[in-house]
């Protein structure tokens, strides 16, 4: 009944606006014999161009100061990521500087220019010399950007087997995460989904036979040691996703039937990253969002929403079903002591096998 | 200026054999007139666009206030959103039905498929396309397209759910999602459809300004619309029957049990029997056709743009050739960049280089164009008519959106942004408000030629500018929270604290998305009783260069009354020195000692 409702209440409010239309129109009808644009719409529109260039403006000034700490930049987590925040930082210098300049002719032309009856426009067919100029420009900036670019993307994708990274899979099924360590040899066992054996709580398809597989670890949070390369074989066994783990600029899909793997290194503890100030601003000011949610949500009856405190987040960036949405793993970057007394509590694949 | 002024009675054309006689089924229904095609392609593609739009104003009241029930989600969504508060799976199907529907139905179709039919035989100077049947049968295979998507909607399970792009195996595998079982099919069913209608339509384009240009109208005196209508038809014919295969693969693997793009899966407690197959495949097919397909969108409204900008600039399009080697370019490279789409999708990061190189190429002639249109304006006579508004509106949008194509087609920056709302924003500034832009400009522009009256120019005015703030509201905010790292298509982000910080913003972009969507109404109501009501129009209201507008007002089959228009110079001699009036038409010949433009 109150669908059928709002949609009549609908239909009212868009009849409302067509007819609110509908008088504009008609009140005109006597005044405008030409809906070609005369001097005045041209002189009217060439000042709203003028008007519309500061909104460009000043909304770009606006989203800087508002929300221009949200961006991850410049405080990335790993070792390449610094990297990738300078480009990031030089684009973005680069992009603006453009953008304003062009944004500025253009809005400006169209308001100096504006028609006017009897005024003749410059026969200006064809310049070799301009066009040569702005094909050069760009040419050599982006030569620059280029070269800079793949020279981040080589490095970053190139994976340094000498330097031993930790090994881990990161295994994503709808809708969770799991974390494969491959333990002491630093060797994952062999693993397929047709391996799967839930009732013996085989549950990433282990080959129980491979001798590398006794020792695996699976987790179901990430733990990382600070300063130690990590090599992440991902793996999924029903759809796509993909392993986003945006505070350390990085990112792998996680395709079923193929191995892919993404390696860096982590440089700052979560402990660490928790002290840094603007964490810490950025965590007051979400506390202060949620305590007044909270409010709203306890007026109602509901439960307030926890205290929010800074963890590293894996999260699925590949639409991947119904719960999408709420698919991620804690990842915790701690010194090598923590992460080796966390290892020990935790259970090794041959042990973790239900017998019956 | 006689020649172009005088309209030929209307029984001038018997001659040519097109007097049957017409009855209301042939002429509105059946109509093998590119002139009627076009606006029946028009006309469904704004009924797509209605729809479209208003799954985005639902699917963005979801963003920003996730907990609340709405009471329109009841009313419009019944069973998906029971007590008001939307389902997660049809938030998932309202996002990937709106990209389908807005990029294939409306961008692809409504815009080429209207302005291809109306504008390639006029202006070429031709009497119809070149077949006229296939052009009929292109309409009604993308009629009949869209009623299959519109009724996917309405399935048991759900509508098509898997994003616009369909990866499988989440659209390969019913049990993975709901909308991969019925509503899946059924959009494999529409999109076979849609492609071989856009392949009938492109073929026949091409034929058509191969052949069929009236005496003197040389490729080098082609208006830039034809140049654009042209390559994006070639664009579509090498690069949509890659669609159709992977689409058809895709059919094979849900239905016959084969494993093109499935391999070792797990799910819902069992093992299915794919081995061998690979999504990534997929992807490449999907994106050799989904990257071109931008430009496909995108060629038509530059087109449109650069010959509306000439006319109401009073003066020649600034680089004649430049622009239509920048059109090439843009074409050939547009084929050979799908790869940045998939810089993470475990390809090998080799791939990655070779296809951020050819992308970043890509910026070249795109940069050339957006300096020729601005160097147009400069010193011209600005006629500020609404196409023209949205004509610089497109511009700027072009500009925005395109600088931040910088970031996304450069691999190393690409593995933090990919796949989050710096995306959105930046393919909705680039091809999708840009391209909207370039049709609504269009509309504008060629409306008298359509439906022989005037569009409202006030109501004009105030679509555009309202439009114009509520483009940059929705979008421009959007590059932040996608910096922030928030990935798209999440239902609500309130299970990450992490990104409570971005709700208010969200909530920014969305009242800007319901202005922006309710201002339409202003459009719709000029566009529908402008037909019936609104001013006549003259013959040649914007005082343009180009053939079509040397036809009669009144349509009649085979455009001319008397004979076809011979053509004696290209189609920008705006302004020029030694005429006493500020526009030359093409078909009228160079004075004595007048000199052709040598380009």
């Amino acid at each position: 009944m109150t669908a059928l409702l709002t949609i009549i209440v609908l239909v009212f409010i868009l009849i409302a606006i067509w007819q609110m239309v509908k008088i504009f129109d008609l009140a005109q009808a006597k005044t405008v014999n030409s809906q070609v644009a005369t001097d005045k719409d041209n002189t009217i529109n060439g000042y709203l161009m003028m008007g519309f260039l500061a909104f460009i403006y000043i909304i770009t000034i606006v989203c800087f100061a508002k929300w221009g700490n949200l961006p991850l930049v410049s405080n990335s987590a790993s070792e390449h990521g610094s990297t990738i925040d300078n480009l990031m930082v030089i684009s973005m210098a680069v992009i603006f500087f453009v953008q304003t300049i062009t944004q500025f002719l253009l809005h400006y032309f169209a308001f100096k220019y504006k028609g006017e009856k009897g005024k003749k426009a410059l026969f200006f067919a064809d310049n070799n010399k301009l066009e040569a100029i702005w094909t050069i420009i760009p040419v050599i900036v982006l030569a620059g950007l280029i070269i800079y670019g793949l020279n981040s993307w080589i490095s970053i994708m190139g994976v340094d087997e000498s330097d031993d990274p930790l090994v881990v899979e990161l295994y994503a099924q709808q809708f969770n995460w799991k974390a494969r360590y491959a333990g002491a040899d630093n060797t994952l066992g062999k693993a397929n989904v047709r391996l799967i054996d839930i009732d013996r709580a085989n549950i990433l398809g282990l080959d129980e036979a491979d001798p590398n597989a006794q020792d695996d670890v699976i987790t179901t949070e990430l733990h990382l040691p600070v300063g130690k390369p990590v090599l992440f074989k991902m793996r999924s066994q029903d759809v796509l996703h993909s392993a986003y783990m945006p505070h350390f600029r990085a990112q792998m899909n996680c395709v079923p039937g193929m191995i892919t793997q993404f390696g860096f290194t982590p440089t700052v503890t979560t402990a660490d990253m928790r002290q840094t100030p603007e964490m810490v601003e950025k965590v007051a000011n979400i506390n202060k969002i949620r305590v007044k949610k909270s409010q709203k949500l306890t007026a109602k009856g509901g439960e307030a929403l926890e205290n929010y405190e800074f963890d590293y987040l894996l999260l699925c960036n590949k639409i991947c079903g119904k719960s999408h949405y709420n698919m991620q793993m804690k990842i915790i970057v701690e010194t090598q002591e923590e992460y080796d007394a966390w290892m020990k509590e935790q259970k090794e694949f041959k042990n973790s096998l239900v017998v019956n | 200026m006689s020649a172009h002024e005088d309209t030929h009675a209307h029984d001038a054309h018997d001659d040519h054999g097109h007097h049957h006689k017409e009855t209301f089924v042939t002429k509105y229904i059946f109509s093998q007139d590119h002139k009627m095609i076009a606006k029946q392609y028009l006309i469904t593609g704004t009924i797509m666009g209605v729809i479209g739009v208003l799954m985005s104003m639902m699917f963005r009241m979801q963003i920003a206030w996730p907990e609340e029930p709405n009471v329109l989600f009841e009313a419009l969504l019944g069973k998906w959103a029971p007590g008001g508060v939307m389902d997660a799976d049809i938030y998932l199907a309202l996002v990937t039905i709106h990209g389908t529907i807005m990029v294939f139905f409306v961008l692809t179709a409504g815009l080429s498929g209207t302005f291809s039919n109306l504008l390639i035989p006029l202006q070429i100077g031709a009497r119809d396309m070149a077949s006229g049947f296939l052009n009929m049968v292109s309409y009604w295979l993308f009629f009949l397209s869209s009623i299959i998507m519109v009724f996917s909607l309405f399935v048991e399970a759900g509508p098509a759910a898997a994003g616009w792009t369909i990866y499988p195996p989440l659209s390969a595998l019913p049990m993975a999602q709901g909308g991969s079982g019925m509503g899946m099919t059924l959009w494999l069913v529409s999109m076979a459809i849609f492609i071989a209608s856009s392949l009938l339509g492109s073929l026949n384009y091409v034929v058509t300004v191969i052949n069929l240009r009236t005496k003197g109208m040389s490729m080098t005196r082609l208006p830039l619309t034809i140049w654009a209508f042209f390559v994006t038809a070639i664009i579509g014919i090498v690069s949509f029957p890659v669609l159709l295969s992977a689409a058809l693969l895709l059919i094979m693997d849900r239905s016959f049990g084969t494993s093109f793009f499935l391999s070792d899966i797990f799910i819902q407690g069992e093992v299915l029997h794919y081995q061998g197959g690979s999504p990534v495949l997929f992807e490449h097919l999907f994106w050799f056709l989904g990257h071109p397909e931008v430009y496909i969108v995108i060629l038509p409204a530059m087109g449109l743009v650069s010959e509306i900008m000439a006319s109401n600039s009073r003066k020649p399009i600034f680089g004649y050739r430049a622009m239509i080697a920048s059109i090439l370019a843009i074409a050939f490279l547009s084929t050979i960049v799908w790869g940045h789409h998939m810089f993470v999708s475990g390809m090998n990061p080799f791939l990655g280089s070779v296809f951020t190189f050819t992308t970043l190429l890509i910026a070249i002639p795109s940069a050339v164009k957006a300096f020729n249109w601005i160097t147009t304006l400069w010193k011209g006579n600005l006629q500020m008519n609404p196409a023209m508004l949205f004509s610089i509106g497109f511009v700027s949008t072009f500009i925005t959106g395109g600088l931040t194509g910088i970031i996304l087609g450069d691999s190393a920056l690409d593995i933090n942004v990919h796949d989050t709302y710096f995306v959105v924003a930046h393919f909705h500034l680039v091809m999708g408000i840009s391209a909207l832009y370039g049709m609504f400009a269009g509309i504008y522009h060629w409306y008298p030629k359509m439906f022989g009256r005037m569009l409202n120019k006030n109501l004009g005015y105030i679509h555009f500018w309202i439009t114009a703030v509520c483009a940059y509201g929705v979008f421009f905010p959007m590059h932040f929270i996608g910096m922030a790292g928030l990935p798209r298509r999440y239902y609500t982000n309130s299970n990450f604290p992490l990104f409570d910080d971005l709700a208010n913003v969200n909530v920014v972009i969305t009242l800007f998305a319901i202005v922006g969507g309710i201002v339409q109404i202003v459009y719709l109501y000029n566009f529908f009783s402008s037909i019936f009501y609104g001013k006549r129009a003259t013959q040649n209201p914007w005082k343009s260069t180009t053939l079509e507008w040397t036809t009669p007002v009144e349509h009649i089959h085979g455009n001319w009354p008397g004979d076809i228009p011979h053509v004696y110079r290209w189609a920008y001699d705006y302004s020029k020195p030694g005429h006493d009036v500020d526009f030359v038409p093409q078909n009228i010949p160079l004075k004595e000692g007048e000199e052709e433009l040598q380009h």
